[in-house]
């Protein structure tokens, strides 16, 4: 299902020198054409669907076309991503359409402090990794 | 489209070159360096140590976790014990696993888990344990014996914010490919840098280090793949893992363990999306054309390997054999029945928990495999009316999985036993690769698969505390380059200097006798493995003589790497992606080609030797390429189990 760029929402994320589809694509594929100052995905065939550029897009500019080498036509799948779900609509070919909602976080964004009220390092030689101070780690084999 | 790329090759002369000290190298920004950047931290403390990750793409969303995970697959919790676990992955692979490395993976991978929770991924729970966390013995909701079900869309994005606030962003570079490592000037065999290069801008990175972490990820897209237009890019794992891990790391002359190992999953054909929760959560069962279950009715081929086919759960490639069995006597379509499945949960359920139900089996697409839900949608497919497809993909090479391709490493020093861990200087180092100061981590360790996410990432943290260990204890060494500057930056430009010298000799630059566009190289490699190498269009069959054919093809595809070429950044990385893909490739085949038996029925036959040997090949067949000589050579290496298995 690659991904395309709407012209009509599209904003080339307003000249700024990395669009934030090109800023994620995990596959090098988003680029922005200058002459329109637009998204592309510029290698369609290489695109895993990821949709992470989908749910990145400020203006929501960024839709899924199934893979027309095996997808009949008509079905779509889009997301709106929050700062703690996501919204999916789904699209059937006949005309269905069904709505679903997941968690996707239980904290704020940004919030992680990776070492907070984590023990300090113990022994560089033993087996233990950090978090494990003062733990028992297993030998026994059975 | 070339015209809308916007880096174009023809300035690449005026590249700037950007050279960085380091002491720890991290390559790489998936679930095992995300591991390793937050643990090695904490042990550094106030110590002077650097760290440094460098990642092809945007952390958030790079690696095979990118797209998000609906379970976490490696969870023992309180009632397995790591031995179970080792047990467990070694009768998936066959028999031929270190126990050693299982082992201590299941050791810390709880505490991996109970993190990501603590950070905020939201771990489904039993009724009644909901917002009780799994560390404070919140029960989670099993989808197999070693797999919990969670919401993991930001799975990744999750994990990355951890890590990236514990290096900071000072510390790592994005959108930077990493194509070679560097070995030491004074000091034989060992590490002291890489090289890679901008995807954003004409520049070259040269890294030097005293220890480096490459933990690239798998290998996709070697093999021709079911779909071979737009639906090329619907790999079933990370498109993106281009084999970097195995090919740098060979190109060093590391020794490399059952490369011959593959995974072939069997999953819903096209789409490619999960079948583990289907078979294990909501139970639904797979069957033939004729509506049997063909695991039942073959049921017999399993007693032709054991023990691995009479466990409870039978090898992942058993299970494929007896599938393809039926397509091959053509009683496929091979079907998952999900509305069986789901009528019968409904049996009991009321409107309320079916439409859960219904919502669960969407969630399970939607967080890891979206096209699956858009090809379910193009297709009219509502899995509790109707049934859906299975088809055996093209072949993948990982080692986090279930598949154990990947380097060699040295153990743990209280549990391996003495020829599965070695000495640098008098200390053992866990993790680290037959390199000096080189490690790996996740689909780089070979013969220890089902790891999967929570198991890479506690395998990166296995490796960075011993990494900071190796620099603690060789704090004299400094590392010098082989290389110059100037011979570096003509490596990693070749593929644009080629195509700069030559474009305007004909009138379409795509078109051109003097050099080979990235995208061909690969569709040439995809062909021959696919033809000569075990792919789909054989059923997965070759021989000796097959193998001999291909590897002289494979030869002239590798030598023709020097002839690639490249017209802007984006094809360079393609370029050097490619290249990286051939050389597994190359081990992959040698180590087929030298393991004369069937080991894995399901993921590859050979015709000339088709059974199971266990007397003469229950041993790793172990490679390494030697940067010198240019030369192969592969060997047998004792297989030790430490935990008691059956027979």
């Amino acid at each position: 299902m690659p991904t395309f760029v709407r012209t009509d929402k599209c904003d080339g994320c307003k000249g700024q020198d990395k669009t934030a589809c090109m800023y994620i694509c995990p596959n090098d594929l988003m680029t922005l054409n200058k002459d329109i100052m637009k998204g592309v995905n510029q290698e369609p065939d290489a695109c895993w669907e990821c949709y992470s550029c989908v749910k990145i897009c400020p203006q929501q500019a960024i839709e899924a076309r199934p893979y027309a080498d095996f997808a009949p036509l008509g079905g779509a799948v889009q997301p709106l991503r929050g700062t703690d779900s996501i919204m999916w609509t789904i699209k059937f070919r006949d005309g269905g359409v069904k709505r679903f909602k997941f968690p996707i976080r239980t904290t704020p964004e940004g919030s992680i402090e990776p070492y907070a009220g984590k023990p300090e390092a113990g022994d560089i030689n033993d087996q233990r990794l950090f978090t494990q101070a003062g733990q028992e780690v297993a030998t026994n084999i059975e | 489209m070339a015209e809308e790329r916007s880096i174009k090759s023809d300035d690449y002369k005026s590249a700037k070159v950007e050279e960085i000290e380091t002491d720890i190298l991290l390559i790489g920004g998936g679930m095992a360096c995300c591991g390793a950047a937050f643990e090695a931290k904490r042990w550094i403390g106030n110590d002077d140590i650097k760290v440094t990750l460098v990642d092809k793409a945007a952390m958030d969303r790079s690696g095979a976790v990118a797209q998000g995970l609906s379970a976490i697959n490696t969870y023992l919790g309180t009632d397995r014990t790591p031995s179970d676990y080792a047990r467990m992955v070694a009768n998936d692979l066959m028999g031929i696993t270190r126990d050693d490395l299982c082992y201590d993976v299941g050791r810390h991978v709880n505490d991996s888990v109970h993190l990501f929770e603590e950070w905020g991924l939201p771990i489904w729970k039993q009724k009644g344990d909901e917002g009780k966390k799994l560390a404070d013995g919140g029960k989670p909701v099993r989808s197999g014996k070693w797999q919990i079900m969670i919401s993991g869309e930001s799975y990744k994005v999750i994990v990355a914010e951890a890590s990236k606030k514990a290096l900071g962003m000072d510390n790592i570079y994005e959108r930077v490919f990493i194509v070679k490592l560097l070995l030491d000037a004074k000091e034989e065999n060992r590490i002291a840098g890489a090289v890679g290069f901008s995807t954003r801008e004409h520049k070259i990175y040269i890294f030097k280090c005293k220890a480096a972490l490459v933990a690239c990820g798998g290998a996709v897209n070697i093999f021709r793949p079911r779909s071979t237009g737009e639906g090329m890019g619907r790999a079933w794992y990370a498109v993106w893992n281009a084999g970097s891990t195995y090919t740098m790391a060979a190109w060093v002359g590391a020794e490399m363990t059952m490369m011959e190992n593959r995974f072939v999953p069997a999953r819903f054909k096209d789409g490619y999306g999960p079948v583990g929760a289907w078979f294990l959560l909501f139970k639904s069962k797979a069957t033939n054309a004729l509506g049997e279950s063909y695991m039942e009715t073959n049921k017999e081929m399993l007693k032709d390997y054991p023990p691995y086919g009479l466990a409870a759960v039978p090898a992942s490639c058993l299970r494929n054999h007896l599938m393809l069995k039926e397509m091959k006597e053509g009683r496929g379509p091979i079907w998952m029945d999900t509305p069986t499945a789901m009528q019968n949960s409904f049996k009991t359920m009321d409107k309320k928990q079916q439409k859960e139900l219904e919502s669960e089996a969407w969630e399970d697409f939607l967080d890891m495999t979206i096209g699956q839900a858009g090809l379910w949608a193009c297709m009219n497919v509502q899995p509790e009316q109707t049934a859906s497809e299975l088809m055996p993909t093209e072949p993948y090479l990982l080692g986090s999985h279930s598949g154990c391709a990947g380097l060699w490493v040295c153990g743990p020093e209280d549990i391996a036993p003495e020829h599965y861990k070695w000495e640098y200087k008098g200390v053992v180092y866990n993790r680290m690769t037959t390199v000096n100061g080189l490690f790996t981590a996740g689909d780089g360790v070979g013969a220890s698969g089902h790891k999967f996410s929570s198991g890479s990432h506690t395998e990166g943290r296995i490796t960075a505390k011993n990494m900071v260990k190796f620099i603690q204890n060789n704090k004299d060494f400094t590392p010098t380059l082989k290389e110059s500057k100037e011979d570096l930056v003509d490596i990693v430009y070749a593929p644009f200097k080629l195509y700069e010298e030559h474009k305007n000799y004909t009138t379409d630059p795509m078109i051109n006798p003097n050099y080979i566009r990235p995208r061909m190289y690969m569709f040439r490699l995809n062909k021959l493995m696919d033809e000569y190498v075990a792919g789909t269009s054989t059923y997965y069959i070759t021989s000796g003589k097959m193998l001999e054919r291909g590897l002289e093809l494979l030869t002239m595809l590798i030598e023709d790497g020097e002839k690639l070429a490249a017209n802007d950044l984006h094809d360079l990385l393609r370029c050097w992606e490619n290249y990286h893909r051939a050389w597994t490739a190359e081990a992959h085949l040698r180590h087929i080609m030298f393991r004369e038996e069937t080991r894995y029925p399901g993921f590859y036959y050979r015709a000339d030797h088709p059974k199971l040997d266990e007397e003469n090949w229950k041993v790793f067949v172990n490679s390494k390429y030697d940067p010198e000589k240019k030369s192969w050579e592969l060997k047998k290496v004792k297989h030790i189990d430490i935990v008691p298995k059956p027979s």
